[in-house]
């Protein structure tokens, strides 16, 4: 590994800034666990020398091992998106009574505008229901520059301390000034069980504490640098933080400004002495109306911005749009928004071509009296067309338990309904392994569809505990499925490769004819990741296709439709036949379509084989 | 195009002169995810950051790049705060696909450029009859804009080597209008791909492209006049 630049400026991702503030922090242990948009910054961090980087099974976990590194005395770092804390909180609500020994720093990317994610909550409330400090960079540079004072602070103060991100600041690239990293500091560990052991009797001691370090850090947040007012034209005074200070910048370049990089603890003396010399007052933050009411709290009286919206991810243009219905002059009137009319079609996500998961799809959606409840991944495009084969998603980890509460619901309805759990690797790794204990522990009549791509496919394709591969490229040893499924007391298990379409059919059959918690591990790779093994791409012969639009019931997007007829049918009613053609750069050579052609009009490319049996793929 | 290996550190800039822009210039990139938008825009902010200027580029991953849409938001000037344009302030949009050219073009200011991908790819909500595609998405975008350059990008790219050039050759078109330097362009794609030979083809490929729009018809506005 060649020693990173310690001097210059680069062009860098929030999410990549953050993690060169860790190791300019001198951080020696980061865990995390892929979730979009904090992804990258163990990517990051793991690229840097001298440092030990992990994939965690799940965001407690990865919590928990960066607060051991903490209480052994090293500086350490955890990031996670913003429902990743919701799995840490049992942790972090503790580990605020605790404290750090050597500083501990909590990175959450909150998905403002839902746009990988299945709710758009603020991670503010977090910092304040577990009463530790919350610094918001609006840019990247900040976001390197504010890791170092969090260490400073989490140390000073005793403290773990969050950072929040938001999409456009994780996936804004900025410029960032580069420094040197001094030698990583180390404590040890010390054997002091009133702070460490948080029995009844120290955590009652500990609460007081708590309550004066926010004492403590409100006086801090009035001094910090991070906190500064930008005095310009003192009629309009603004309070903002991370990507709404630099929409509402923009927007009222004049303006006065109080930009709050520790944005919790509010900084009440520095918030007070503001408000006390502009003569309106305006606050402009993303999502929640935090900072708004606390300081209505404080008494301040504060001029609404009006209608600032509190759903999906602030523009330049809907702050303007705010502030401009708010009378305030802004520097651009904002324009009429596009007419959709004009739009054309929606492109929403789609499988990837050849995917496993849609050998399974397939033959799901083919059977209409399923109730599949779903999980997070690619998979929960299974929803969607041609499938429709996911019915509902929640959280990580979910499918299980909602398919035991599902089952058991119908049974004491006396009525029978067949339940599908369908999972990912890592998710069911993340969270799935303990509702499919409590499944085998309370008799559940399910069967648990475990698609095993061997990655975490959705976030780009990082490794897990299945894997055998880790996050700084060390091999492992990867998880045996089969044997763990089996160790939680599953007696029905199969393995089944989701490119043959009879054998899942016949694996879905078999498994829902058992009574019993039954499991259907999948055995083939994501096509984006190195095992797997793209094929010859294959054809349409266009004579020999007959139009009936089977092969699109895979929903493989290389799969084109080339011309479109109707046909009168002998029974009076009109159908449309669909031509197609198979994009040969897009084709993986997976043969899920092959298998639906009746007329064998698919054949590989370029073969001259005509209405004869394809060639077995190879992988 | 091919996949940058690079760590961010090793790309290093030195302090350029910005004398060339006033105001905030704003570029939108937009295609398919698996088309290379990301990367193309890496580039420009790259080529912009030699040039000395402040970059800001601002794009959505995750579930919303598997097969759907894909934009990249480049903000260039003196001193960029916001990374995203707001809608009808693009001075250039650079379309990987003709039915995104039409999604995307009324973000473009009035008398802005936009350079499109002469390709249709159709989603399968379209090829499963949900959705239509439309007929003619560059007759229709014709009425619209100010200065309208379609480039046979795929055939261009052909041309120049390999059909994952497609994206170097939209740069280059781009950079016909962009007030950036073309050595910075040069050094951007010579730092972005590691090695020579990928580099070279790449060169190759963002001088064709540039080539291309230099020598076609309409001209093309001057995208240096920048509004804010």
């Amino acid at each position: 590994m060649t020693a990173p630049a310690t001097t210059g400026r680069v062009l860098m991702s929030g999410n990549e800034a953050v993690a060169r503030g860790a190791w300019e922090a001198g951080v020696t242990v980061a865990s995390s666990y892929p979730g979009t948009p904090a992804t990258e910054i163990l990517e990051a961090f793991a690229r840097y020398p001298d440092v030990y980087a992990e994939w965690a099974p799940n965001e407690k976990v990865a919590f928990e091992v960066a607060m051991g590194a903490s209480l052994a005395g090293a500086r350490s770092l955890v990031s996670m998106k913003h429902v990743g804390l919701n799995v840490a909180a049992d942790p972090l609500m503790t580990a605020s009574y605790i404290g750090v020994r050597g500083g501990f720093v909590i990175v959450v990317s909150d998905d403002v505008g839902m746009g990988s994610s299945q709710n758009a909550q603020d991670t503010r409330y977090f910092a304040r229901f577990a009463k530790v400090p919350l610094f918001e960079p609006s840019d990247s540079q900040e976001a390197k520059t504010f890791v170092s004072e969090a260490f400073r602070l989490s140390e000073r103060m005793d403290t773990p301390v969050i950072i929040r991100l938001t999409t456009r600041i994780s996936h804004v690239k900025g410029l960032v000034d580069l420094a040197d990293r001094p030698e990583p500091p180390f404590l040890g560990f010390s054997k002091d069980p009133a702070r460490y052991v948080i029995l009844p009797a120290h955590a009652r001691k500990k609460h007081p504490k708590v309550l004066q370090r926010m004492k403590d850090l409100v006086r801090l947040a009035d001094e910090s640098p991070l906190n500064a007012i930008e005095w310009g034209d003192r009629e309009i005074g603004v309070i903002a933080s991370g990507p709404a200070y630099v929409y509402a910048r923009e927007a009222l370049p004049d303006a006065s400004f109080l930009k709050l990089g520790l944005s919790f603890p509010l900084a009440e003396g520095l918030i007070r002495e503001f408000a006390s010399k502009v003569t309106r007052l305006y606050i402009v933050e993303e999502l929640e109306g935090l900072v708004e009411a606390d300081v209505l709290a404080m008494g301040i009286r504060v001029d609404s911005v009006g209608k600032l919206p509190r759903t999906g991810e602030l523009t330049p243009q809907r702050v303007r749009a705010a502030l401009d219905g708010a009378g305030l002059a802004v520097a651009e009137a904002p324009s009429a928004p596009p007419d959709l009319e004009m739009l054309p079609f929606p492109r929403p996500p789609t499988l990837c071509a050849g995917c496993p998961h849609m050998g399974v799809f397939y033959t799901l959606g083919k059977m209409k009296d399923l109730v599949i409840t779903g999980d997070i991944g690619c998979y929960t495009l299974g929803v969607g067309s041609p499938w429709n084969a996911t019915h509902t998603c929640v959280c990580m980890g979910a499918s299980l338990g909602n398919a035991l509460g599902i089952e058991k619901a119908y049974r004491m309805a006396k009525k029978e309904q067949k339940v599908i759990a369908m999972i990912g690797d890592s998710t069911f790794l993340h969270s799935g392994m303990t509702g499919l204990l409590d499944i085998v522990y309370n008799g559940g009549n399910v069967t648990v569809f475990i698609l095993d791509n061997r990655t975490v496919g959705m976030t780009g394709g990082q490794d897990h505990p299945g894997t055998g591969v880790t996050l700084q490229e060390e091999k492992s040893k990867p998880v045996d499925f089969v044997a763990l499924c089996k160790a939680l007391g599953v007696e029905h298990v199969q393995l089944v490769d989701p490119y043959r379409l009879p054998d899942v059919y016949k694996a879905v059959k078999e498994a829902l004819a058992y009574r019993g918690p039954s499991v259907i591990i999948t055995n083939q790779p994501c096509v984006l990741i190195e095992e797997f093994h793209r094929t010859q791409p294959y054809e349409v012969l266009d004579d020999l296709c007959n139009g009936c639009g089977a092969c699109l019931k895979t929903g493989c997007p290389a799969i084109q439709v080339i011309r479109r007829e109707v046909v009168r049918l002998p029974n009076g009613r009109d159908k449309e036949l669909t031509y197609v053609t198979i994009d040969p750069m897009g084709c993986n050579g997976c043969d899920l379509c092959v298998q639906t052609c009746g007329p064998k009009a698919i054949v590989p490319l370029g073969s001259s084989a005509r209405a004869t049996s394809p060639v077995e793929p190879q992988r | 195009m091919m996949e940058p290996q690079m760590n961010a550190d090793e790309r290093q800039y030195p302090k350029g002169n910005s004398s060339g822009l006033s105001g905030t210039l704003n570029v939108l990139l937009a295609g398919i995810g698996g088309q290379g938008v990301l990367t193309a825009s890496e580039l420009l902010a790259e080529a912009a950051v030699r040039g000395g200027y402040d970059v800001k580029k601002s794009e959505v991953h995750g579930m919303a790049q598997r097969g759907g849409v894909v934009t990249s938001h480049v903000r260039i000037g003196r001193k960029v705060y916001s990374p995203i344009i707001s809608s009808g302030e693009v001075d250039v949009l650079v379309a990987f696909e003709e039915a995104e050219a039409l999604r995307w073009q009324p973000e473009l200011r009035p008398g802005g450029t936009l350079i499109v991908n002469c390709l249709r790819v159709a989603p399968p909500v379209v090829n499963l009859g949900l959705f239509k595609y439309p007929d003619d998405p560059l007759a229709s975008l014709r009425a619209f804009t100010g200065s309208f350059l379609p480039v046979e990008a795929s055939a261009l790219a052909v041309e120049a080597g390999s059909p994952r050039l497609a994206g170097t050759i939209l740069m280059g078109a781009a950079a016909a209008v962009l007030p950036l330097p073309v050595e910075d362009w040069e050094a951007a794609i010579r730092t972005r791909f590691g090695t020579a030979e990928v580099a070279d083809q790449n060169l190759k490929g963002f001088h064709r492209g540039r080539e291309y729009a230099l020598s076609h018809k309409p001209p093309l506005g001057d995208a240096s006049e920048t509004r804010g």
